[in-house]
Order: C-alpha cells, then sequence, then structure tokens
C-alpha cells in the first residue's frame, strides 16, 4: 500500500515534469508529444528536452537520497549526506577545475568531480582523525562542513580568474540544475550511477549492521574495513555522477532517507529502494518549480531544494535533539 | 568433557604506540557447555583479550585457535557462525524494532539478498523465546530498558547458532534483578544448550558462583585460573585489586569483601 503510494507520486511528479514547462504545452498535447504525435516543435519539446530533463532530475534525486541513507549508517550520523559531509564540494571543485582547464570530453568532468569527491571525503575523515583515536560522528560532520568551506573558497579563487562569460555558466551550473539535460547526458550519467546504486543495495544488509557501529558489525560477520571502503567509493561515485551532470543540489540526501523512516522503518532494504523513489520524486517536482515559478526565467533547483530544506532540516535537529 | 571450542596459547598483543603489552603471554582454552569468567581490574586486558578470541585483532605472538582452526584462517562469516558475542557498548544510530535487531543475527547465515528462509526465521524465534523477549518484539529498541536492551543482544548472538557466546561486561549498569536475569540466562545457554561461554565482568563474587572455571587478568597477564573456589582466595585478590579484602564461603562459593580502611578482619573460627 504504502510501495504504491510512493510509485503513484513518482508516476505523478514525471508525468508533470513532462507536461508542465516554460512553454505552455497542456496535457493532453505533451502526452501526445511524448508519442510523436501532434505538432513537431511540440514533439520537440516535450521528447528532447523535457523528457531527458525529467529522467535525469528523477535519476539524480533517487540517488542523492540512497547516497544520503548510506552515509547515514556508514558515518553512524542521521544528519549526514553527501552536501554536509563536503563531497558535492570535493565533487564541484573537481568538476569545475575540469571545465577551467578545458579538460575534454563529456566523460572527464564526472571523472574529475569523483577525484574531487574521494579527496574531499579523505580530507573530512583525516580532519576528523585529528580530534581523537577514533572517528566521532558529530565531529566527521563538523569537518566535513570545514572542508566544504574550502571548497567553496577554492571555487571562489577559480571563478575569479576565469573569464566572466565562463564565470556566469559554472556560477549557475554549479548551483544545481537540468538546464544541460539531454538523452546523451542521460546516458553517461546512467553509466556512472548503475554499478554503485546495484553495490549499495547489494549490501543493505551489512549497512543495517554498519549502524549498529564498527565493532559489531564484525562481530557480526561482516568485514568492516572492505566494506567502508566500498561504501565510500560508492558514495564518492554517485556523487560525483550527480554534481557532474546537475551541479550541487543539497538537502534531498538528508531530508528524504528521515522521510521514509519515519514511514517505512529503518531497515536499509525497504530504506533504499524507497529513498530512491521519493527522492526522484521530490527532485523532479522540485526541478518543475524551478522551471515554472518564476517562468520564463529559470531559478537553479539547489535553490528550490535548499530553501525547502532547510527548514526540513532545521526540523529534523529538533526531533533528533530530542 | 566438551570439545575445545576457543583456545589462546602463550598470545601476546601490544596495541601500536603502546610501550606495554596489554596481552602478555596468556594460555587459555574453553570448551563446549562450559563457562569462564574473566575477572580483572580495569586496564588488565580483559576486552583485549575477547578482541583476540574473536579475531578483530591480531595476536602479535602466541596462537588463537577457534574450533581446532588459528583464528585468522576463518573470515569474519564463518567466525559469527562460530562465536556469537555481546560488546560491552554499542550505540545504534536507528531504532530498528527488536525482530530486526535479532534478525541480524542472522546476517552470517545469509544471502546477501536473498529473503530469510525458514531456518532464519526458526532461528530467530527460538532466540526471541530462549532470551524471553518474544512480547516486545515489535518494540523500537530505543524503547527497551537496560536489562531488556541487555536480553534483545543475547537473543541476537544466539540467533547466530554459535558454538561459543562471549559477553563483555553484560550487566554494566543493570539493576540487581536484571544483572541476576541476564546471569541466569547465560549460565542456562552454556550448561543446557552446550555452547561454551566466557563472560568478562567486574562482578566476582556475582559470576564465582556460576561459572566453572575463572581466570583473573592482571597486568595482561592470567594471575590466577581454575575453580572458583581455588581462584578467589584472600591473597590473588589483594595481590590484583590492591586492595585488603575479606573472603568467605557462602554456600560452597567463596565470595569476598573488600574491607573499608582502618577496618580489621574479623577472626574466623577455623582461625
Amino acid at each position: 500500500m504504502r510501495w504504491l503510494a510512493l510509485a503513484m507520486l513518482a508516476v505523478a511528479a514525471v508525468v508533470a515534469g513532462v507536461a508542465l514547462g516554460p512553454a505552455d504545452i497542456g496535457w493532453s498535447e505533451s502526452v501526445r508529444g511524448l508519442l510523436g504525435m501532434g505538432d513537431e516543435t511540440v514533439v520537440a519539446i516535450v521528447r528532447q528536452l523535457r523528457a531527458p530533463r525529467v529522467l535525469l532530475a528523477f535519476l539524480v534525486g533517487g540517488c542523492l537520497a540512497v547516497t544520503g541513507a548510506t552515509l547515514q549508517a556508514l558515518v553512524r550520523n542521521p544528519l549526514a549526506d553527501p552536501y554536509l559531509l563536503g563531497l558535492s564540494g570535493g565533487a564541484g571543485v573537481g568538476a569545475v577545475l575540469a571545465i577551467a582547464l578545458h579538460v575534454g570530453g563529456a566523460w572527464a568532468v564526472p571523472t574529475a568531480a569523483f577525484v574531487g569527491a574521494l579527496v574531499a571525503i579523505g580530507l573530512v575523515y583525516r580532519l576528523a582523525l585529528v580530534v581523537g583515536a577514533g572517528v566521532d560522528p558529530r565531529v566527521l560532520l563538523l569537518a566535513g562542513v570545514v572542508v566544504s568551506a574550502f571548497g567553496g573558497a577554492i571555487l571562489g579563487a577559480i571563478f575569479s580568474l576565469s573569464s566572466a562569460a565562463e564565470l556566469q555558466n559554472a556560477m549557475m551550473w554549479l548551483l544545481g540544475g537540468f538546464d544541460a539535460a539531454s538523452w546523451r547526458v542521460l546516458g553517461i550519467f546512467s553509466s556512472y550511477a548503475a554499478l554503485p546504486v546495484a553495490y549499495l543495495y547489494y549490501t543493505n544488509r551489512p549497512l543495517d549492521l554498519l549502524s549498529l557501529g564498527e565493532e559489531p558489525a564484525q562481530f557480526l560477520g561482516t568485514d568492516v574495513h572492505r566494506l567502508k571502503l566500498r561504501l565510500y567509493v560508492s558514495a564518492s561515485l554517485l556523487t560525483a555522477a550527480c554534481v557532474a551532470v546537475s551541479g550541487i543540489i543539497g538537502f534531498v540526501g538528508l531530508v528524504v532517507p528521515h522521510a521514509v523512516r519515519m514511514v517505512l522503518g529503518h531497515t536499509h532494504r525497504t530504506l533504499l529502494p524507497a529513498a530512491f523513489l521519493l527522492g526522484g520524486t521530490l527532485l523532479t517536482a522540485a526541478d518543475v518549480v524551478a522551471r515554472t515559478a518564476f517562468a520564463p526565467r529559470q531559478l537553479p533547483v539547489g535553490v528550490v531544494t535548499a530553501l525547502v530544506g532547510v527548514p526540513v532540516f532545521a526540523l529534523l535537529l529538533r526531533r533528533w535533539a530530542k | 568433557m566438551g570439545e575445545v571450542i576457543l583456545e589462546l596459547a602463550g598470545v601476546r598483543y601490544r596495541y601500536p604506540g603502546v610501550d606495554r603489552d596489554a596481552v602478555a603471554g596468556v594460555t587459555l582454552h574453553i570448551r563446549r557447555g562450559e563457562l569462564v569468567g574473566i575477572v580483572g581490574p580495569n586496564g588488565s586486558g580483559k576486552t583485549t583479550l575477547l578482541r583476540l578470541l574473536v579475531g578483530v585483532l591480531r595476536a602479535s605472538a602466541g596462537c588463537v585457535t577457534v574450533v581446532g582452526k588459528p583464528v585468522g584462517e576463518w573470515n569474519r562469516r564463518e567466525l559469527a557462525r562460530i562465536i556469537g558475542v555481546v560488546p560491552q557498548r554499542e550505540e545504534p544510530v536507528f531504532p530498528l524494532t527488536v525482530e530486526e535487531t535479532v534478525f541480524l543475527g542472522r546476517y552470517a547465515h545469509m544471502g546477501a539478498l536473498a529473503a530469510p528462509r525458514r531456518a532464519d526465521r526458526a532461528a530467530v524465534k527460538s532466540a526471541l523465546e530462549r532470551c524471553d523477549v518474544v512480547e516486545f518484539t515489535d518494540r523500537r529498541i530505543s524503547t527497551l530498558s537496560g536489562g531488556e536492551w541487555q536480553r534483545v543482544r543475547v537473543a541476537r548472538a544466539l540467533a547466530q547458532e554459535p558454538q561459543a557466546l562471549i559477553l563483555d561486561e553484560p550487566t554494566a549498569n543493570l539493576d540487581i534483578r536484571h544483572e541476576m536475569e541476564v546471569f541466569e540466562l547465560v549460565s542456562d545457554l552454556v550448561h543446557r544448550d552446550g555452547i561454551a561461554g566466557v563472560v568478562v565482568t567486574h562482578h566476582v563474587n556475582l559470576v564465582a558462583r556460576f561459572v566453572d572455571r575463572m581466570v583473573v587478568m592482571n597486568d595482561g597477564r592470567t594471575e590466577a585460573s581454575g575453580t572458583p573456589g581455588e581462584v578467589i582466595t584472600r591473597e590473588v585478590l589483594e595481590r590484583v585489586f590492591g586492595w585488603p579484602v575479606e573472603v568467605d564461603m557462602w554456600r560452597g562459593v567463596p565470595q569476598f569483601v573488600p574491607l573499608k580502611s582502618g577496618e580489621s578482619r574479623p577472626i574466623h573460627r577455623d582461625d
């Protein structure tokens, strides 16, 4: 029943995403356009612009939510997400560097973003270890914020040193958006994201164990060191893929897993797929808002998720503090 | 006598960056159907010894053997099917239900994506019953009392269907009733179900009444080992804990009382 509701929400968001936009097309026209019927311009808008954009938003939202859920178990902090842990920031620096240095090819940006994310999480971990021998989940989050700020400073430096036109583009892209969506981008994204998503689902039970603590997880039969390494790499890959195609989109990875936990419980076997669906739904909806709220002008979708996400985050903090 | 499940032979371990062995040459074996209590002052190496037994730490010298094979030759999954551990501390981040928690004990028996099989369900059910936590199967673990949570953790270890059960300070922070309940449960599991049991604890008097053998650790060494009657003596306890004590027999088991400073020793009938 709950799954059905989730699935229906997802379908509704996708349909709305295809039907709504700056060009006033209408629901039935959009569906006809999707099927290749009717006006040629409509067909082009729906098939070449909106459909890949909606699918990309859905996949990115799903991946961010799954990454968030994973990181929360991995660092044993319910307030962790790729954005707050500095992964997104690191991926952003990597991607912008690749663009600024004109490293060509559609594959270069995601790869550079991946390297950036790995460096960021490495730094975060190293910083957290300065405090004591063991990693305190709270300190880890703090380190994430610090590393994010550092990444922001590097980005600021790159922006101020590059020419104005590039700067405008990179800024907009970094704030999060799906303007560049196309079937090709969708293909590139999927090829980066498919394996880590599958791996994370495969490790749903070890993730349950990990949320008990590293030692209990070992006693119950996981090779924790290997598992953690693979999880960090998977989370970095996913974050990098998301950032490379859509900039930095915060709070989806934080808020969505919590919403799912409240309704469906805490085992990752249900949490991960449900978070994927809900994350996709929410980001698709956020993108519709971003495109239509001030049409013909567009908001970066990252701005929309932050505007909604920060108040929700505040609520979560209250719940968590209790 | 039962088959030896866990064995330490001349085991040493030193934590990196420390100039002293945490465990300095310990030899010990634990048989099926036998409950062994490990006591000793803080920092005497008890928990390190447990970590070595379970293969989380690798001995720097000597050999740890689990069911006849060096511990390093088992992988974590195989070990989890042999040894169930109730660790000292555990702070779950997410409030799973009791049943979900006990099911985690089945991890080492289950396929990565497969649904639980009949054997898994049966093991969980019997573990829940054995530890008397059936009535709160669906409760979230965040709502349990200390005693209930401890029983749930024992149930989880039991769901592993282990040949050995290791408990680190299982009654820390528990009141008398819950303390007794945990010890009775563990003793019953070992003596009736034939599991090999190891309990690390500060409750010397209590453990003496439940275990078959005791090991007193001090500075990483076994200071004494044998039946409670052999181990709990004034000399051993005073030497190890550095505090004057008085030992007396209570229903055939030695029990001790630490003396207050300036308190004189009572004169014994048999002195």
